[in-house]
């Protein structure tokens, strides 16, 4: 009996001992690689990278999908007509250049002649019409109908010249043609809303779609045939890792070569030799920002003056070292801080709280009961800062916020509600009091669906009920003017309006941070990130790994 | 026996019905729609678009019209298409289904494996340093965080020492590989998925095992097995065993339904693409009809185990009869 047992024993013991070593993690494992990454060599073809994302991909209909996992293959399979430079510049891409017609009421786009699509079809303005016709049906499941439905008409000239008139001047337009194109000759005849296509799509970009394995990767395949060049990298795979604390394992055995860092990992995860031999890091300003958001149809947040003391007694410095660990800078308005729609001679105001005391008072909140919590006629100034699950960052910058409104007499609460409840049940129906969010950034600076008061209706993008008949019109002109310099006038001053009103107290544009492999060669950061000349990114081939 | 299987079977339907009924229910009262997670505050998503995304789901309908609909394209086997990328749900969840129904089957089988050995042992030294020491480490092995298990795993076999690979189910190579050489290939990567999801259903069926074995060594028959003079281990492993696991495959006789349920967690870490992370994904989408179909999937199962059960209870325990 007792070898009986003890053979059952034995295994345990094995997963004991297992257990107990896996505590003791940590032992030596080789630091030096077995070749010096930092050499460069001339550019040669070849190599795969790997890349990942904690989501998977939706759909690869480029009009249709609209997470970002969706968007980073289609940026890679499709092409617009325009796109956005290294300096954010509207640069031609599948037009080769544009004429702007009537005073911004008509665009005619020239378009390249020598493009194919994947299965090798020549890319006509055909396929620029059917995007378009597909973007304003109803019946498609689209997002992004709304810049389209502006069209009056498309016309096709000749097969390489397309003229679209629009109902009035329309700036915002050229951006907007920056909507990835679809072949009409495979879609004709398919509804958007079921084809397989969006499994296997075809496009006209540099690279091919190779295959698709649901929740774990998708495979691309360098298109010989890209009328810019072939790129250099033979493939790219895109993995599926939900998780980030795993992703970054991943990346300590090599087995990614790119990914978006957090702050913690970029400040304390990523100094060993090993990191520093192997991988390049970058930072620079990410296209959002942070803020809170104040309902100003609530009788407390309708004096500026208010605003103005609240935007003084929290310090954005000490928010962004906090919860960003210093990774990003302080924001003072609603556009892409390197572009030249951000007026950066704007001055923030700086941290105050004297003077927020100060300029409460003078609005009339003070502290008439000794009690430390400031009130007015009675009431006590105490309001609700809300904000959504699941981002960790919102949730920290709220209790700082909380205790440095705290100090000077402001009770501030914080509710956390599920990303859907949120929206539906607080931020659509106006039922929040302040409401601490992110805006994700376009890079044209046009944000009439946020600012203008005509968009505070149920469900809208104005939420906070901003109205100011200023701002109105400039949002108006600014759409209507093509010019960059006078566009540049119209969006400093509206970022000058809005930042002197406060109805957001702006606080902090976070920084990325991409960490590549070092055997990636013609990574340069520039105010678009790192990769906008992807298809210019190699190996030299003794570093080549797969 | 034939009548009362019948029975049951028919049974199944209103069951079914009211089910489907209530959580149909239930996920459209909780608050939230699935349009909210396509347009995730993108300014470039107007307000019209969203209106227009609500009217082709039909989610401007009545709620008792949007159930009708859903349950007469049921009928023919119909579960309609994924709000949130257009395909068949019922590819989606045949594409996660094998996976997930492998890692739990494995890892039934390698806790039972572990599980009842230690109750077996522990109920047959009971009270000993053995029994007490086990007791602790089943129990620790249940109240470890099974993310943080799994974490410091990855990091020890598959960077420390290399010798697993960290996540995923298959290596990026794959398709490449021979027969054989995939299956070693499959078979790496699920040890650690496997091994913490089986770590922490250790504990409840080894004491489930234990007191079973207590019980059934305390019995008469026992006793009279052992005055006959029968050595010890026969005793145990032939009496005593047979009779003491008999509510152990009750057990798993109730567990069918969970065969097709993955852990969120664990799925998520391993980045293996299964029924956990499908259910969550399409909860916090509010992907309406990926969430009704694993829903009516899982009750199913679920009724078809327990008449399973009550089956084999008539077949292991011969008192039990149906009759009528």
């Amino acid at each position: 009996m007792e070898s009986a047992v003890k053979n059952y024993i034995r295994p345990l013991y094995i997963t004991a001992a297992l257990l107990f070593l896996v505590t003791l993690t940590g032992c030596s494992r080789r630091i030096m690689p077995a070749i010096d990454y930092a050499k460069s060599g001339p550019p040669s073809y070849g190599d795969t990278i790997i890349a990942a994302s904690i989501g998977d991909a939706t759909t690869l209909i480029p009009i249709v999908a609209s997470d970002s996992a969706s968007h980073d293959i289609c940026g890679l399979v499709y092409n617009g007509l325009i796109k956005y430079d290294k300096d954010l510049n509207i640069v031609g891409e599948l037009a080769a250049s544009w004429d702007i017609e009537e005073e911004g009421r008509v665009i005619v786009f020239n378009l390249h002649k020598n493009v194919k699509w994947h299965d090798g079809v020549l890319f006509t303005a055909e396929d620029v019409k059917f995007t378009y016709e597909r973007l304003i049906d109803p019946e498609v499941r689209t997002p992004y109908g709304g810049d389209f439905l502006k069209i009056e008409s498309l016309e096709i000239i000749d097969p390489y010249t397309v003229k679209v008139t629009y109902k009035q001047p329309f700036s915002p337009a050229l951006s907007s043609w920056g909507m990835w194109i679809i072949p009409k000759h495979i879609l004709e005849n398919e509804d958007l809303n079921k084809t397989e296509y969006g499994r296997s799509p075809i496009g006209t970009g540099p690279y091919k779609f190779l295959r698709w394995k649901s929740g774990q990767c998708i495979d691309l395949i360098a298109n010989d045939e890209y009328f810019k060049g072939r790129p250099y990298i033979d493939r790219y795979v895109y993995r599926i890792i939900p998780d980030t604390a795993t992703m970054f394992l991943e990346l300590q055995v090599e087995a990614l070569d790119t990914m978006a860092l957090t702050p913690l990992q970029y400040r304390r995860q990523i100094n060993s030799e090993f990191f520093k031999t192997r991988y390049n890091k970058f930072r620079y300003p990410s296209f959002g920002y942070a803020y809170l958001g104040y309902n100003l149809l609530d009788h407390k947040f309708k004096d500026k003056l208010v605003r103005q003391a609240l935007n003084y007694a929290v310090c954005k410095e000490s928010l962004i070292n906090g919860v960003l660990m210093g990774l990003g800078r302080v924001c003072t308005g609603p556009f892409v801080p390197e572009s030249w729609a951000y007026d950066k001679q704007l001055k923030p105001f700086g941290y105050n709280p004297r003077k927020a005391k100060e300029m409460l008072a003078e609005a009339g909140w003070s502290d008439t009961d000794g009690d430390g919590i400031l009130d007015k006629d009675g009431e006590i100034f105490e309001f609700t800062i809300l904000t959504n699950q699941g981002n960790d960052l919102r949730r920290r910058a709220a209790e700082i916020i909380q205790h440095q409104l705290g100090a000077i007499g402001i009770r501030v609460k914080i509710k956390v509600v599920e990303w859907s409840v949120f929206l539906t049940e607080f931020v659509n129906k106006k039922r929040f009091e302040t409401v601490l969010m992110g805006w994700g950034l376009s890079r044209d600076p046009d944000c009439f669906d946020i600012w203008h008061s005509s968009k505070a209706n149920e469900g809208e993008f104005n939420f906070i009920s901003y109205k100011n008949s200023r701002v109105d019109s400039l949002l108006d002109e600014g759409r209507r003017i093509f010019n960059q310099e006078a566009r540049a006038g119209i969006y400093h001053e509206i970022q000058r309006i809005l930042y002197d009103e406060q109805p957001y107290m702006f606080l902090w544009i976070a920084d990325s941070m991409p960490i590549v492999h070092k055997r990636f060669k013609s990574v340069y950061p520039a105010p678009a990130g790192i990769g906008y000349n992807f298809i210019k990114w190699y190996v030299p081939e003794d570093q080549q790994k797969y | 026996m034939k009548k009362y299987i019948i029975k049951r079977l028919i049974s199944i339907i209103p069951m079914l019905l009211g089910i489907s009924i209530i959580s149909f229910g239930v996920i459209h009262l909780a608050p939230g729609s699935p349009v909210d997670s396509t347009t995730t505050l993108n300014p470039k998503v107007s307000f019209e678009a969203r209106e227009k995304l609500i009217i082709q789901y039909g989610l401007d309908k009545p709620l008792h019209v949007q159930y009708l609909n859903w349950l007469r394209k049921l009928v023919t086997f119909d579960f309609g298409r994924s709000y949130s990328d257009g395909q068949k749900v019922i590819n989606k969840i045949a594409v996660c289904i094998p996976i997930t129904f492998l890692i739990n089957i494995l890892s039934i089988s390698f806790m039972l494996l572990i599980a009842i050995p230690i109750g077996v042992t522990s109920a047959v030294k009971e009270g000993s340093f053995y029994d007490r020491f086990m007791t602790v480490f089943v129990f620790v092995g249940f109240a470890v965080p099974g993310f943080w298990l799994a974490l410091m795993l990855m990091s020890f076999f598959g960077i420390t020492l290399g010798w697993l690979p960290v996540q995923g189910i298959t290596s990026l190579n794959f398709d490449n590989l021979s027969v054989c050489n995939k299956f070693f290939d499959i078979g790496k990567h699920l040890i650690l998925p496997v091994f913490v999801s089986s770590i922490g259903s250790l504990a409840a069926m080894s004491r489930y095992m234990r007191s079973s074995m207590l019980e059934v060594l305390h019995k008469d028959y026992i006793k009279t097995a052992r005055a006959k003079g029968l050595s010890e281990s026969k005793v145990v492993y032939k009496h005593a065993l047979k009779n003491a696991i008999l509510p152990i495959i009750t057990i798993l006789g109730l567990s069918v339904p969970g065969l097709i349920g993955g852990s969120v967690i664990i799925e998520s870490i391993f980045g293996i693409p299964g029924m956990g992370r499908l259910f969550f994904e399409s909860v916090m989408g509010r992907d309406y009809p990926v969430i009704m179909a694993i829903l009516v999937i899982g009750a199913l199962l679920t009724l078809l185990g327990n008449i399973l059960a009550d089956i084999s209870y008539s077949l292991a325990d011969p008192r039990i009869r149906y009759e009528k």
